[in-house]
């Protein structure tokens, strides 16, 4: 799965509040919360983002709050990827969950820059920066999450696992 | 094994487990709120089981926007409430209700060497009785309400530890700022905190829940206090099942060990934007400020209003100032009443709300403008936490917000109680 998009950069602890605001929060439409994506970081963010764009972030990305309002609202901002020095951990378990696409890539963060190109091959962790010619490998997920994505996020896993204690 | 991994191993039926192994763990609860269950049950309806695995275990709370602040809110606790009718789910509307993680301990719900998750990050708050408990998002609980299992990493184990005797004022806020601050927002990514020492063994369960609350600031999966007589005590008279004590093996293994020396300790104050920005009180300079609030999962009990009350008995909030106060749960907010704490509040000019989040999360009941300052007892003063993007949130325990109250500015209660 190839993913191509121009980078929207960010520092460190960028904190789930600021992803979407809990004001917001009284609905769960991911559609209606991505009008709202990133509004107090990043008052622009909303009218730059073009389908496919790539978040890149600093370390503890996705801290604070459990809510998975942050990734679905990224989500259906039209971002396909987050690469961070690393993720809050309710952010990680909750982008998987949810399908966002997120890896952890401390030197392809530190050699992007906002405005650039980038080519993601998730199946690999590649990472392409086409505007610097650059090319990263990000850490592979491990093998019980491919398991878990292979199965297509937590949902599909669970009706499986229930499926197979129903035929026992 | 250290106490987290020994829960842990017991919930995944292996004798052992070790920092890093992937296992499906058991869950003894599983709770949700007003914003984070209408995705769980929309995504549980998905996953096409028609009943929970049982409808004792699985809690929903309506705290974070109730009493109903808007239409919309009102449309998801509706549709949480009717989900919690239909599955017979342990459920406690207003009136009754509380703060989540002021409510279910007082409840009797978690009990030690339990494993507890909730759609709310906060869920860390009930490691303070012994218990493995962790935040995670609607999907996980949704699959966790149709199998009553889920999926985690066994995270390493940081322990600290905190000897000496506390100063005035100093209480479980202070310490845990104090350790925020030291290690950073993700000083403790994906590990376990076990908070353990002399001051610990000291400490009150009220200040243990303000500690364990605050794991989740440092990265923490989970933040869990050892079992001891005060814990018995606490659970003693709630419990309504069996429940299992469980201990840190003498040579367990630790990722890190940190010790504090408690004596040094002022009472703390993280300015904006983060948990971890933290200074002692004598070097705050003059901040003026334009609310304080004092309540939340953090800081919403008992002991809290009761150092809250010390502060402003006999005094007036600053003219300038909205003083907002909010118990934590029925229980609390009963007890303060008998004990006049309420009506001496409302004399001193601040106002005293039914339990809610509200505006630790910016919902309502105490929204800032842009340019306004507060002094909060709660958990985040990330950037618009707590209304405008351009408010400032300033963090501290009850005495220190109390005191602000009164002066306007950001002080200790050691400036004005000598």
């Amino acid at each position: 799965m190839k993913l191509r998009g121009k980078v929207h950069k960010y520092g460190a602890d960028v904190n789930t509040d600021v992803i979407i605001p809990a004001r917001y929060l009284n609905v769960y439409d991911p559609a209606e919360l991505a009008q709202h994506c990133m509004e107090d970081l990043d008052p622009e963010f909303l009218k730059r983002v073009k389908p496919g764009d790539i978040i890149v972030a600093g370390s503890n990305f996705g801290c604070g709050s459990s809510r998975e309002h942050a990734p679905l609202a990224i989500k259906a901002a039209g971002i396909s990827c987050v690469i961070a020095k690393s993720f809050a951990r309710i952010f990680y378990r909750n982008a998987l969950n949810t399908g966002l696409p997120i890896l952890e890539c401390e030197e392809a963060v530190g050699k992007t820059r906002a405005g650039d190109i980038l080519e993601v091959e998730l199946s690999t962790g590649e990472i392409v920066n086409v505007t610097r010619g650059l090319t990263f490998k990000a850490k592979p997920f491990p093998a019980f999450m491919l398991k878990l994505i292979k199965a297509g996020g937590l949902i599909e896993y669970t009706k499986r696992k229930i499926a197979a204690q129903r035929s026992r | 094994m250290t106490l987290a991994e020994k829960i842990l191993a017991t919930h995944s039926g292996k004798r052992k487990v070790s920092p890093g192994e992937l296992i499906n763990v058991r869950v003894d609860l599983v709770l949700s709120n007003d914003i984070t269950a209408p995705l769980a049950i929309k995504e549980f309806r998905r996953i096409g089981v028609k009943k929970v695995f049982d409808p004792q275990k699985v809690v929903m709370v309506p705290d974070h926007f109730v009493p109903n602040k808007d239409i919309a809110s009102a449309e998801q606790a509706k549709m949480m409430k009717e989900f919690a009718l239909e599955q017979k789910l342990v459920y406690f509307e207003v009136g009754e209700m509380g703060i989540e993680h002021v409510l279910l301990p007082e409840k009797g719900l978690v009990l030690p060497g339990d494993v507890v998750i909730g759609a709310d990050s906060h869920t860390c708050t009930y490691g303070a009785l012994g218990a493995f408990a962790t935040g995670m998002g609607s999907t996980d609980i949704a699959a966790a309400m149709a199998t009553g299992e889920i999926w985690m990493k066994v995270p390493p184990t940081i322990k600290l530890v905190y000897n000496g005797k506390l100063r005035k004022w100093v209480s479980g806020k202070d310490l845990i700022l104090y350790t925020i601050g030291d290690i950073g927002v993700d000083g403790a990514t994906y590990s376990a905190m076990e908070f353990t020492g002399d001051t610990i063994n000291k400490l009150s369960m009220d200040s243990r829940f303000t500690m364990a609350n605050m794991a989740i600031e440092a990265g923490a999966k989970a933040g869990i206090f050892p079992v001891d007589d005060r814990t018995l005590d606490y659970v003693k008279s709630r419990a309504k099942r069996p429940y299992k004590v469980y201990e840190s093996d003498k040579n367990a293994q630790y990722s890190k060990v940190i010790e504090y020396d408690v004596s040094k300790i002022e009472p703390q104050v993280a300015f904006p934007h983060k948990p971890s920005n933290d200074r002692p009180i004598s070097k705050v300079g003059n901040i003026e400020i334009d609310q304080v609030v004092i309540g939340s999962c953090t800081n919403g009990r008992l002991e809290d209003l009761l150092i809250a009350a010390r502060v402003l008995r006999g005094r007036k909030v600053h003219n300038r100032v909205r003083c907002i106060i909010i118990p934590g749960s029925r229980e609390v907010y009963l007890q303060a009443l008998r004990k006049g704490l309420i009506k001496l509040f409302i004399e001193s000019g601040a106002v005293v709300s039914t339990p809610t989040c509200g505006p630790c999360l910016g919902g309502y009941m105490g929204v800032l403008a842009s340019g306004e300052r507060c002094v909060s007892t709660t958990n985040r003063n990330f950037v618009g936490r707590m209304g405008s993007p351009q408010s400032e949130v300033y963090l501290s325990n009850p005495a220190v917000a109390a005191a602000s109250a009164i002066l306007g500015r950001i002080a200790g209660p050691e400036e004005i109680m000598r």
